[in-house]
């Protein structure tokens, strides 16, 4: 039976449960407010929220661009690099993948206690690499094994390689970036993005802002611990912009062999348009060795080695001119009518000037000298008479003209100026007044005479051309004008009175002569020609008959220490003292001598003398380049352009 | 106003399928099936342990609750005790034969199946009180002495729970013994009286919280307090909700479950999961399948004749009530995170045994309503 107390009881349980049953009303009113709330009025900002969740991206560095040569061979190109990266999450046992690794890749326990120390500090699926470039045995050997190699990955990835080292100096390198690059280069800054390597030195380094490329972007949704689950976008970016250069890498590889165990340099350049075919340092370094960052034994036996192979010294080495300025002396002498050409002077072997005493590098001396004859023979008492009745600021003059004193090309930090003295400049830098006695001196490129093998280069360049001012050019893109130099050039060097043709005059070209009267860059050219190929000129030893190689030069050495009386007298050898003491051997030249196409400078660091060292280097590479030209004048000249 | 004896205890089965209430019955097969789907986007759209054993387990107690609908309400009645006792001796079993999960002692281990007995004590406790409360005279209801038992056998299971530890579920316990004693008509001083000594006792209770528990309480306060860590939990669930909107992202694209920012995702926080995918529309959904489950509940205690039975169907549904508002307040960021699943949501053995058991009691409440009970 129903309990007694049954009708008020349940009358109790009646009144409580309604009071019960409103409170849970208003709870459930109150989470389907909350509902509301958050899922429509806040919803947007969830959503928002939810994505920024969900979404992480990386970005991808870009492929660099490639840097080639005038042949279109690859300076700086790009490989397909092999690495092997280890996801920790997706092995079993790390400890046996190591051990198989260690087999078969030879790794060093130092690196494995490395790895693992790194991966003990990351997460477990984050991937490391193990190698970021394996050969291509070690490559196939580890997809070989790969079933046995749970949780190593082999990755292919792209960059920097360099096929060659000649060319090592011109391209430069590039290496990983440093707090530094990042500081001064913006574009860098706004890029941000892991494993990008910079351009460093050379043309990388000038290259790297249009060469780097654009980056891409690469979206994945993630989750909440951070593992990549899908791919949701991808843009690959751009790669950099491809250069072409007007280097010759065949020229650059046979010089570079040429000098390989000296210290010295060599530049080439077109006479007309100011191409640069080959610019060698030696000895080279190899650049490769930088990308993936320089071990620090590499670093500093690069640093330390006694030819400074990170130098190049085509640009960057300055070394006084020596007897290859006398051309421009006496180009000077001419242009500002000091003296003639017939005017002789009588060498002695030595010649007492303001109570010092000037001596000739040929100690029983050349007897009488004409203007000709002294470049030919390199008479250093003449150019000491021509120097004296010159003035040192009407030098600097002509040779500022003809390129000494300042950067040949805008594409090299690392390019220095060099030092073209004067009154002026002494005073300013050195703070001294000029003495006399340093005008001689100057007269033969020594004292403070400093210039780079290329300006020495350019400078030849432009006597060879008939006296233009021409712009050197390393990079061909399709703006300059240097093309169209050559015919104008040779127009006006036939018909130097002759109004332009038609279709020159279009071109509009402003060329700028470097000289007053023609007959006397002609002459100096011929006197050049006198000194290779005639008996008693300096580098005849080195002339070539055939007509089609034949060149003219001159000869310098530039003395690094003073000789001293005892040393004179005794008739010292260059071989015979220090190799530091040494002279630095210069030669510069044009060829073919007919039909002027390249000039060269040679350089050889301690090399002794010009002629016996430098010029049968430049013999060499002057064939070579001669051998090439009908096949470099086959490649359009318009390169570049937009057609 | 009674039918004949007779007449009571012959039900046909005819007369008690008619007697089913199929509101009811048909809002849980609902639930259930939809919480079926849940789990499968729990399971990232695959059909894996989860979802299976969840199907499983709910078709099994399912049945299970059929059955305890068609045994006469008085078994219930009279074995009330011994299944109070039962649960109880489970819960003291967990204490030395327990297995420990995430730090807290809560299960033991039948072969088929961990059980959980704190989920079961939700229902036994109400049971208990239920007939307690409705054998003795209503004069007696506020004797001290006649409170004294009522709050010994609330205390003895709320203790143990909470020793496990087990903040949420000696929480739910405690609700479904106080709606009892409540609902039976003790006065109202006497909550009063408990409520003040409930909270001069708070400081000291606090004192024994452990340092997870107080983090929780602080978090819930201010969520930002630790973003990645305490207040993790909240900020995800709200961000999920959030974010689905008002019609969800859609079946499966649940990023947030997905990619697992979502704690706890398979049992307390399915309803966020649900939230997520089908936006304010389908939390709407569950929402009044729940309101529906609970009406039926408090309808069925008005339909049914036995104090017993009023006492069980009301407090039950006001049980059930708690932990759908428990869970919910919990996941939407109006309660601290207290570990409550959600009522056949949820993934979880003991708690859909529990809850279906107590569905099947308050069901064969409705088929035998007019069971007389001695």
């Amino acid at each position: 039976m129903i309990n007694q107390a049954g009708p008020s009881k349940s009358r109790t349980i009646s009144r409580r449960i309604f009071i019960l049953s409103i409170a849970k009303a208003t709870v459930f009113c109150g989470i389907f407010g909350r509902l509301i709330t958050l899922q429509i009025n806040e919803s947007t900002k969830y959503k928002t929220l939810s994505d920024k969740n969900r979404f992480r991206e990386w970005r991808l560095a870009p492929e660099r661009g490639v840097i080639k040569d005038y042949f279109d061979n690859e300076l700086a190109s790009n490989q397909k690099v092999f690495q092997l990266h280890i996801t920790p999450e997706n092995t079993d046992n790390i400890e046996a993948l190591f051990f198989r690794l260690k087999n078969i890749l030879n790794l060093t326990d130092k690196r494995v206690f490395a790895l693992k120390r790194k991966i003990a500090k990351q997460k477990p699926w984050e991937p490391i690499i193990v190698s970021d470039n394996l050969n291509w045995s070690e490559f196939s050997r580890i997809n070989l094994f790969l079933h046995e190699l749970q949780g190593a990955e082999p990755v292919v990835s792209v960059a920097r390689v360099y096929p060659d080292f000649s060319s090592s100096h011109v391209v430069g390198y590039v290496s990983r970036v440093s707090v530094n690059d990042l500081k001064n280069k913006k574009y860098l800054r706004d890029l941000s993005v892991a494993g990008i390597t910079v351009g460093k030195t050379g043309l990388e380094h000038k290259l790297d802002e249009q060469i780097i490329g654009t980056v891409g972007f690469q979206r994945y949704e993630v989750n909440a611990y951070g593992k990549r689950i899908r791919q949701i976008q991808l843009d690959k970016g751009q790669s950099g912009k491809n250069f072409k250069t007007s280097i010759d890498a065949t020229v650059q590889k046979f010089t570079a062999e040429l000098i390989k165990d000296k210290s010295a340099a060599v530049c080439v350049m077109d006479i007309y348009n100011g191409d640069i075919v080959a610019m060698v340092s030696s000895p080279t370094y190899n650049p490769n060795a930088f990308v993936y960052g320089i071990n620090n034994k590499d670093w500093q036996d690069l640093l330390n080695h006694e030819y400074k192979p990170l130098l190049n010294k085509a640009i960057s080495g300055l070394y006084p001119p020596g007897s290859t300025i006398k051309t421009i002396v006496a180009l000077s002498a001419l242009e500002n009518d000091v003296a003639s050409t017939h005017g002789k002077v009588h060498c002695k072997g030595f010649i007492d000037f303001y109570g010092d005493r000037f001596h000739c590098w040929k100690k029983k001396g050349h007897g009488y000298m004409d203007m000709r004859s002294a470049i030919k023979r390199s008479c250093d008492i003449y150019f000491y008479e021509l120097a004296r009745k010159l003035g040192v600021d009407r030098l600097a003059i002509t040779a500022k003209k003809f390129g000494l004193g300042r950067k040949v090309l805008e594409d090299f930090r690392e390019e220095k100026s060099g030092v073209v003295p004067s009154t002026k400049w002494k005073k300013k830098f050195i703070g001294q007044n000029w003495y006399l006695g340093e005008t001689l001196h100057s007269g033969i490129g020594q004292g403070y005479f400093l210039s780079t093998p290329m300006q020495l280069c350019l400078m030849t360049a432009q006597i060879a051309n008939g006296g233009y001012e021409i712009k050197p050019r390393i990079i061909i893109d399709s703006e300059t004008k240097n093309n169209k130099f050559k015919n104008y050039i040779k127009f006006k060097n036939k018909f130097p009175d002759k109004p332009l043709p038609t279709e020159l005059l279009f071109e509009n070209i402003n060329l700028k002569p470097l000289f007053r009267n023609q007959e006397n860059i002609n002459f100096i050219k011929d006197a050049m020609f006198g000194a290779t190929n005639e008996v008693g000129g300096t580098s005849f030893s080195s002339r070539f008959k055939n007509k089609k190689f034949m060149f003219a030069g001159k000869t310098g050495s530039s003395q690094i220490k003073r000789f001293t009386a005892e040393q004179r007298k005794n008739e010292v050898k260059q071989n015979q003292i220090d190799y530091k003491d040494r002279d630095h051997a210069l030669f510069v030249a044009f060829a073919p001598v007919n039909d002027p196409q390249y000039a060269i400078s040679v350089l050889v660091e301690h090399g002794g003398s010009g002629s016996s060292s430098a010029a049968p280097i430049a013999k060499k590479v002057i064939k070579k380049v001669l051998e090439r030209h009908e096949l470099r004048s086959k490649i359009p000249k318009n390169y570049g352009k937009t057609v | 106003m009674f039918r004949p004896r007779a007449l009571q205890s012959s039900l046909s089965i005819r007369d008690k399928i008619y007697s089913i209430d199929y509101i009811l019955l048909l809002s849980i097969l609902i639930l259930g099936i939809i919480s079926i789907f849940a789990m499968y986007s729990t399971d990232g759209g695959q059909f894996l342990y989860h979802t299976k054993s969840h199907i499983l387990r709910f078709f099994i107690f399912f049945l299970f609750f059929f059955c305890i609908s068609f045994i006469d309400i008085k078994f219930c009645h009279k074995t009330s005790l011994l299944i109070y006792l039962i649960f109880f001796l489970l819960l003291l079993g967990v204490k030395y034969f327990g297995l420990t999960s995430s730090g807290s002692q809560r299960w033991i281990n039948f072969y088929f199946m961990n059980l959980q007995p704190s989920e079961l004590m939700k229902v036994g406790l109400i049971l208990f009180l239920a007939k307690y409360y409705s054998r003795i005279p209503s004069n007696d209801i506020n004797n001290l002495k006649y409170l004294f038992f009522p709050i010994m056998a609330l205390l003895g299971p709320i203790l143990l729970v909470m020793t496990q530890p087990d903040l949420g579920t000696s929480v739910l316990i405690a609700i479904g013994g106080v709606v009892v004693i409540w609902l039976a008509g003790v006065k109202i001083k006497f909550f009063a009286y408990f409520a003040i000594l409930f909270v001069s006792l708070t400081p000291i209770a606090i004192s024994f919280l452990k340092p997870y528990q107080k983090g929780r309480i602080l978090t819930f306060l201010n969520p930002d307090r630790d973003p990645l860590g305490a207040g993790y939990q909240i900020i995800q669930s709200k961000i999920a909700i959030g974010s689905g909107g008002l019609f969800g992202k859609g079946f499966l694209n649940g990023s947030q479950s997905y990619l697992d920012f979502l704690p706890e995702k398979h049992t307390d926080f399915i309803f966020t999961l649900f939230s997520e995918e089908f936006g304010f529309l389908g939390s709407t959904l569950i929402l009044l399948l729940y309101i529906l489950i609970i009406s039926r509940l408090v309808k069925i205690g008005h339909l049914t004749r036995s104090i017993f039975g009023k006492l069980y169907c009301y407090s039950f549904a006001t049980a059930f009530f708690s932990y759908v508002a428990v869970n919910m307040g919990m996941v939407l960021g109006l309660l601290p995170i207290v570990g409550a699943p959600l009522p056949i949501m949820s993934y979880g053995g003991s708690s859909m045994l529990s809850i279906m058991f107590g569905l099947g009691i308050a069901m064969s409440c409705k088929i035998y309503k007019d069971s007389p009970i001695n």
